[in-house]
């Protein structure tokens, strides 16, 4: 008896908490920015493609919905020459921006996808990349790696000492 | 010898005197290596492989030694897991790694790289190093190797491989303390032909493929399935790729029978005609305004109604197709009206092969046998250019002398620099004699440049040498004589000789000479062998097959016996001379042709038929050694592509010959084929269609494969189901048997933690030994066991040079020679340009200095073409390159004149 008017007595109380729900999509929630949803391509800080297509996001999907074909440009660059993301498979999951090694692929808060019709939840690389940094600034893959591109030199990579001449006899 | 080693405490038999570390990976141990590669043995420069070994079972403190440089003694005691070994190892792995770029999302050994494997097997993951990273310059080393040196850990293996086992001097290593430098003195291309084998040898990505960095896949994206190499007679065994229904690379498939670990350039990089704009992708049909696409249907019903209003139909085969694809056109046309299209001289020197094989009493050597043995003669083959992995394992033979020579300082054969020390320059008797140089005259005790007669008759007066019986070689010069002498008393010494030719030279009276060497060896109770060169990939198999040649195809037609020519994976006009080929074409009324490629044939066939490649089709080759080999589609033939024999069983069926309705599957008309004389062993080539590991089908996508619904998805949204192989127990799938299938459906190596080539450890018994269940193929052809050993009677007259009269003998050339690699852009850049070769003496008497353009005339056959000098050619001889673009088809060898042009080229 006692518990049944204490049910009651909860219920009625919550009638005047403050709502949680908001009233969406006549309310936008604000997401943080950690939440897992649409995926994009970004781009260095400056201003070049950040994704080197290492096909590490594809081969970490687990419903592999990421193709990609890498290519390299007339600089020395790797980039993907079509980059592909079936989300009508996607799963959000995130595991393809921790398998990527150069902050390219990110999962971004965005998540007002729908579509009436399921081809147009595919994604080219036109799609999906955008012009900033996202999540990630500062980062630039190229600046670290060994790899000689237009621009930065052998060598000119951080943590790096200039090229060996080795046809020198110095010790 | 077996040993009993205890490894952490638990008892293992392993061979005695075998080094640790092989012992340990044989074993199933993960030990991390660098240096060490099964077919190089240990150096012991990497220290990697470091374990602990204990005096008894009460030393506790035991001593760290490298494994690879130790040999297992009874009752020895070692650790792998003991902790300090373990540090040890780790600590190795760290100071390599402090020089290692930040390169593995950008490097084309990602995700297939021995270094990486390695470096998670020891558990590094930070760089603690404060210091910066040494950096390098890289070179261009060509079409085919692409070099990238900061991530150079300087194992040395390429150097190793490149300089000893290869045989080539143009890479080396440079500088010196941490500075070391591997590479050539300038850039410029490799000029071994098998540099491609640094893609695999090196265990990082210093060196990567080239070509499959213009379309790069990872390891684990690409499709793959169990194949053969297309590019000559030796039928190697290959990995080919496939991405997006496009071929991306080939990779050694083991085979310690055939090509080992090791491929040559020809048969790796020659795979992209595959994806050549050239290739036929649709039924096309000859209209007033040129070729137009038809319908697959139409075609068929086309074809098959010239063939069943009674049209007198004949049928050219190939040597370069299949066994399945010949066998079929030859049940469409009858077996009195199909013809190997092979001219009458080739069809000559084939079954001359053969018949040396078959119905005499000596063996054809596997390629590994050839390794093996101790002494070897090279009568007329080029075997650099013709076969050059047959080259390479003469390159082995040179130095099992060495082997032999420190062996007898109790040096193990592993210890492979121990054995080139001790070796020094000894090498095994190996005597060439061809009409030109070759890349393979540096391991040779003595060479003779010579017309095709005269070294035939240096093979008979070797035969005479060892035997008294055998005939006197009649009008012999001295020096001959001497060095037939010399030859027989080296042979004579040797335990497993090998008598190497071939039909490159293009005359059977060399083939006899070689037979009757071989012969004579064999009379005196040597272990001979006999291995013989075929013109390509499937010449053997044609031979078996049987059929007359181009010229018994060209007297039908001319009699006006023919309506209808179906042409099968043949352009004729790389066999005959345009106005021979134009005459027997012409003759038809209706031409039919089967084809991968576009070219001289298909463009004059009034029904061009699209058929699959090696890459999209099943079917059986049978090498020069008589192996047959079953290659395997690794993709799906894109468009209205078929396999050749289907083509033709649709034509033959809607043509009314119901018995070919049986062939539902590539077994079905195995099982046809292999009630063939002579070819009964095909069936066994490899496990049939019904074949299933543990239940289920093989699959040739990783499990890994990536990318699954999204590839298509730009076409629709919706998968299709994968495409269902009946004709293999391989899937088009990731599901299957992720087990170890026999050996001839392998169609990746992969193990857990061994994500490089490397992986085939895990797929070997014995790691550098024969994969578990045997090696692929099966060998058609064994020798007669109580066939006496023959001498051809005919000993051909001496070679004379007679004033304005050439010898013309044909030049092959590994890039350039071979017609379907010929269209693969690095080997159309490598290849050489047209060219003339005279002998310095010859151009001195002529007026004709390099690159001069002359005139060269065989028959009616007239052509103009740039001369080039060639040292060591014998005088008399001219030299032309087979089957280069731009030079003219001419049967050699013949007798020419050549004069000098004036006024320049045209």
């Amino acid at each position: 008896m006692f518990s049944l008017f204490k049910g009651l007595w909860i219920v009625l109380r919550h009638a005047f908490v403050k709502r949680v729900t908001v009233e969406y999509p006549e309310k936008k929630p604000v997401l943080p920015p950690r939440c897992r949803g649409r995926i994009i391509l970004s781009r260095d800080p400056d201003g070049g493609e950040r994704c080197v297509a290492c096909h590490l996001c594809s081969a970490v999907c687990p419903v592999a919905c990421i193709a990609l074909q890498a290519a390299e440009d007339a600089h020395g660059r790797r980039y993907p020459k079509f980059f592909r993301i079936n989300f009508s498979r996607c799963i959000f999951c995130g595991l393809c921006e921790e398998a990527c090694p150069t902050y390219a692929i990110q999962l971004t808060p965005g998540v007002e996808m729908g579509e009436y019709k399921r081809q147009h939840l595919v994604y080219e690389k036109e799609d999906l990349l955008i012009s900033g940094v996202g999540k990630y600034p500062g980062y630039n893959f190229y600046r670290v790696a060994g790899l000689q591109i237009e621009g930065k030199d052998k060598g000119a990579a951080e943590n790096e000492q200039p090229p060996v001449d080795v046809r020198d006899l110095m010790p | 010898m077996v040993a009993t080693l205890h490894i952490d405490g638990a008892a293992y038999s392993v061979k005695e005197g075998q080094n640790l570390l092989q012992a340990c990976l044989s074993l199933g141990f993960n030990l991390p290596y660098f240096c060490w590669h099964p077919a190089m043995h240990s150096v012991g420069a990497c220290r990697q492989c470091a374990v602990k070994q204990f005096k008894d079972e009460k030393d506790t403190r035991g001593k760290i030694i490298m494994s690879c440089m130790t040999p297992a003694t009874e009752g020895m005691r070692i650790s792998i897991e003991d902790p300090e070994a373990r540090a040890f190892r780790a600590g190795v792995i760290e100071a390599l790694m402090v020089n290692h770029p930040h390169d593995c999302p950008v490097c084309d050994e990602g995700g297939e790289c021995h270094l990486q494997d390695m470096t998670v097997m020891t558990g590094h993951v930070c760089r603690r190093a404060r210091v910066r990273k040494r950096t390098h310059r890289n070179q261009d080393m060509g079409p085919f190797v692409n070099h990238e040196m900061n991530r150079c850990i300087a194992c040395y293996r390429c150097v190793r491989y490149y300089r000893e086992l290869a045989g080539g001097r143009d890479l080396d290593v440079f500088g010196w303390h941490h500075h070391v430098y591997f590479g050539r003195q300038v850039d410029g291309p490799l000029e071994s032909e098998f540099s491609g084998n640094l893609v695999e040898v090196c265990p990082t990505g210093v060196f990567t493929d080239k070509t499959l960095k213009g379309h790069y896949a990872r390891k684990w994206d690409l499709q793959t399935a169990p194949s053969v190499c297309v590019h000559c007679s030796l039928g190697c065994n290959t990995i080919p790729g496939e991405r997006y229904g496009e071929l991306r690379r080939v990779r050694n498939r083991f085979n310690e029978e055939v090509n080992g670990y090791f491929l040559c350039d020809r048969g790796r990089y020659g795979y992209e005609y595959e994806n050549s704009d050239l290739r036929l992708r649709h039924p096309l049909r000859l209209g007033a305004e040129g070729p137009r696409p038809i319908p697959s249907a139409e075609a068929v019903s086309y074809v098959a109604g010239l063939l069943r209003n009674g049209g007198r139909v004949l049928g050219i085969g190939s040597p370069r197709a299949s066994l399945e694809g010949n066998f079929a056109l030859r049940a469409l046309v009858g077996a009195g009206r199909f013809f190997i299209g092979w001219p009458e001289r080739e069809r000559a020197l084939v079954t001359t092969a053969l018949r040396l094989l078959r119905e005499g009493a000596i063996r054809t050597p596997c390629l590994r046998e050839v390794r093996e043995a101790d002494a070897a003669l090279a009568l007329g083959e080029d075997v650099s250019n013709t076969a050059p992995m047959l080259a390479f394992a003469l390159r082995q033979c040179a130095m099992q002398r060495k082997i032999k020579v420190a062996a007898a300082f109790g040096i193990a054969p592993w210890d492979s620099d121990a054995v080139r020390l001790v070796g020094q320059d000894e090498k095994s008797p190996i005597f060439i004699a061809t009409p030109c140089g070759t890349r393979l005259d540096d391991i040779a005790t003595r060479l003779w440049r010579a017309a095709p007669e005269e070294i035939a008759r240096l093979g008979f007066a070797v035969a005479k040498a060892l035997d008294p019986d055998a005939p006197e070689v009649p009008d012999l010069s001295d020096e001959a004589k001497s060095s037939a002498r010399d030859i027989a008393a080296a042979l004579r010494e040797a335990e497993r000789p090998v008598v190497v030719s071939g039909t490159g030279a293009g005359s059977p009276a060399v083939l006899e000479a070689a037979g009757a060497v071989a012969a004579a060896l064999r009379r005196l109770g040597r272990n001979v062998q006999l291995s013989l060169v075929l013109p390509e990939c499937n010449s053997a198999g044609a031979a078996l097959l049987g059929g007359g040649s181009l010229a018994g195809a060209l007297s039908e037609v001319r009699k006006g016996q023919v309506d209808t020519l179906i042409i099968l994976e043949n352009d004729l006009y790389r066999r005959l001379n345009a106005e021979a080929a134009d005459a027997l074409l012409a003759g038809v009324k209706h031409l039919m042709v089967l084809d991968h490629l576009a070219n001289a044939t298909t463009a004059r066939a009034e029904v061009a038929l699209p058929c699959a490649t090696f890459a999209e089709s099943e079917g059986t080759l049978v090498s020069q050694e008589g192996r047959a080999q079953r290659f395997f589609a690794v993709h799906p033939a894109r468009g209205e592509v078929r396999e050749s024999w289907r083509w033709l069983r649709e034509i033959g069926m809607a043509a009314g010959q119901s018995e070919m309705a049986a062939w539902q599957t590539t077994d079905d008309l195995i099982q046809t084929l292999s009630q063939e004389p002579g070819l009964s062993g095909v069936k066994e080539a490899a496990p049939g269609r019904e074949f299933r590991a543990a239940g289920q089908k093989i699959p040739r996508q990783p499990h890994r494969y990536s990318g699954r619904t999204a590839m298509g998805a730009d076409v629709s949204v919706h998968e299709p189901p994968p495409p269902e192989d009946r004709d293999s127990p391989l899937a088009f799938s990731m599901e299957g048997y992720q087990g170890q299938p026999p050996a001839a459906l392998v169609p990746r190596y992969w193990a857990p933690g061994w994500n490089s080539d490397h992986a085939l450890n895990k797929f070997q018994g014995e790691v550098g030994g024969a994969v578990r269940g045997g090696p692929a193929g099966v060998r058609l052809i064994e020798p007669a066991a109580d066939a006496p050993a023959r001498y051809a009677a005919e000993i051909p007259p001496p070679f004379q040079p007679a004033e304005g009269q050439w010898l013309v003998v044909a030049l092959h050339h590994v890039f350039g020679s071979e017609e379907l690699s010929a269209h693969t852009p690095g080997v159309a850049q490598l290849a050489p340009r047209p060219y003339l070769g005279l002998s310095p003496e010859d151009a001195q008497r002529c007026g004709v200095g390099e690159g001069d353009p002359v005139e060269l005339a065989v028959g009616s056959s007239v052509q103009q073409l740039p001369a080039r000098i060639i040292p060591g050619l014998p005088r008399g001889l001219l030299g032309l390159p087979a089957g280069l673009a731009g030079v003219k088809v001419v049967e050699l060898p013949a007798g020419g004149r050549v004069r000098s042009v004036t006024g320049g080229p045209p």
